[in-house]
């Protein structure tokens, strides 16, 4: 009995403790006195990694989960004679929900997941340690532009799937079954609002974007170092990254759209 | 040279977050730049106003020429006090001229659709239009078509 009680003391500490460091991490990598010269291409770098790398399954995945709302709305709105409405749908769908969630959830899988083991394998072959002896803070240099670009890259991969999706939308809707074109425009237009649903999904994207790269590095940066410890971060990242995006979303959307 | 390629590449990304958050203000969302924030204030009493809401837009013909900037009781008539806020260049409606509340579709939004008088004056700042026709309400409606099939 009381070695039960002692795991469940000792495994809140871990956690406690992981939060612990992972919030210094942040602090010590994020609030540093930026020094643009040396700063800049590293960035540059990991934006291509993170964000460049990611447009292509971003592009994809968008264009058909556009294409799939547009056919699942149509056939549910044809019965009540108001498929002019697929617009408006597929609009507030992308813009208030999917294209936020889903772009956080395949950049989880797609970069965070790479950033981890990344920086895990860094640790585990010793060059985190040797960039300290050499007298170059890793934190400045391995972490603060992977968290940079990752915060970067998602809003904007987001916005561009909402973009692709819509278009996907009006291809199906428009082009193939036949909906009248102004009407699908003018619907969305009409209830579409700029700063209450464009403006909050892009702040969703923001909250994931930091959530997400923060989870992936923090991962890879207190990862065992052994090829054992690099799969389970991984795997943590992933999991813990798509859990933290769709718990954050709910709260996020009970906030902007809910009257809280 | 592969620097090049990495920045052309970031460059392309960043053009392409731009080109996006444009096209969902004013493909998507209909944002129109220029906010015309001029003009004169008209108000109307309506019966019932059935789910107009503020910055709900105003037509004439189809056309939006303002939009409704608030909506209040009027406590001594009992009536709804709608103002709205028409744009200053359209200068020409008459004073004789009807308001009533549309709907845009089937399940659309209400919009109050202005329908212009013959009269030579024209509206002003603070006028008001006593021509209202208020919103269709689906129950009255079907409560009427009752009544009528009831006494036939």
């Amino acid at each position: 009995m009381i070695d039960r009680i002692q795991m469940l003391g000792r495994v809140t500490l871990d956690r406690l403790a992981a939060i612990g460091r992972s919030g210094q991490m942040l602090t010590q990598s994020m609030l540093v006195p930026p020094t643009p010269r040396v700063m800049f291409p590293l960035l540059i770098k990991q934006l291509h990694f993170v964000g460049v790398l990611s447009l292509v399954i971003i592009l994809v995945s968008g264009l058909f989960i556009g294409m799939v709302i547009g056919l699942q709305g149509y056939t549910i709105l044809v019965d009540y004679g108001s498929e002019q409405a697929v617009g408006q749908m597929v609009a507030l769908s992308l813009v208030r929900e999917l294209a936020p969630v889903v772009t956080a959830l395949l950049f989880a899988g797609r970069a965070g997941s790479a950033v981890t083991a990344e920086i895990g394998l860094m640790k585990a072959t010793e060059q985190l340690a040797s960039y300290e002896m050499i007298g170059v803070d890793p934190m400045r240099r391995i972490i603060a532009p992977r968290l940079w670009a990752g915060f970067i890259s998602l809003p904007i991969l987001t916005m561009i799937f909402a973009v692709v999706g819509i278009w996907g939308g009006s291809l199906v809707a428009v082009d193939w079954l036949g909906i009248y074109a102004g009407s699908f425009w003018a619907n969305m237009q009409a209830s579409v609002d700029f700063s209450t649903d464009v403006m909050n999904g892009i702040i969703k994207s923001l909250v994931f974007g930091f959530v997400v790269i923060w989870i992936a590095v923090f991962q890879g940066y207190d990862a065992t170092p052994t090829s054992e410890g690099i799969s389970k971060a991984t795997t943590r990242t992933v999991v813990y990254s798509s859990l933290a995006v769709l718990g954050l979303d709910f709260i996020l959307t009970a906030m902007m759209f809910g009257d809280i | 040279m592969r620097m090049r390629t990495l920045e052309i590449g970031v460059g392309v990304l960043i053009l392409a977050g731009v080109i996006s958050l444009v096209m969902l203000a004013v493909n998507v969302s209909g944002l129109s730049l220029s906010k015309n924030t001029g003009g004169y204030t008209v108000s109307a009493r309506f019966e019932n106003v059935g789910g107009l809401t503020e910055r709900a837009k105003v037509s004439l013909s189809g056309v939006p020429i303002g939009e409704v900037t608030a909506i209040r009781i009027d406590s001594r008539m009992l009536m709804a006090d709608v103002e709205m806020r028409i744009y200053s260049e359209v200068d020409y409606l008459s004073i004789d001229s009807s308001a009533q509340i549309l709907t845009a579709g089937l399940l659309g939004e209400k919009y109050i659709g202005i329908t212009p008088g013959f009269e030579e004056e024209t509206l002003k700042d603070g006028s008001r239009i006593d021509d209202t026709q208020s919103a269709l309400v689906l129950e009255e409606l079907i409560g009427k078509f009752l009544f009528n099939k009831v006494s036939e």
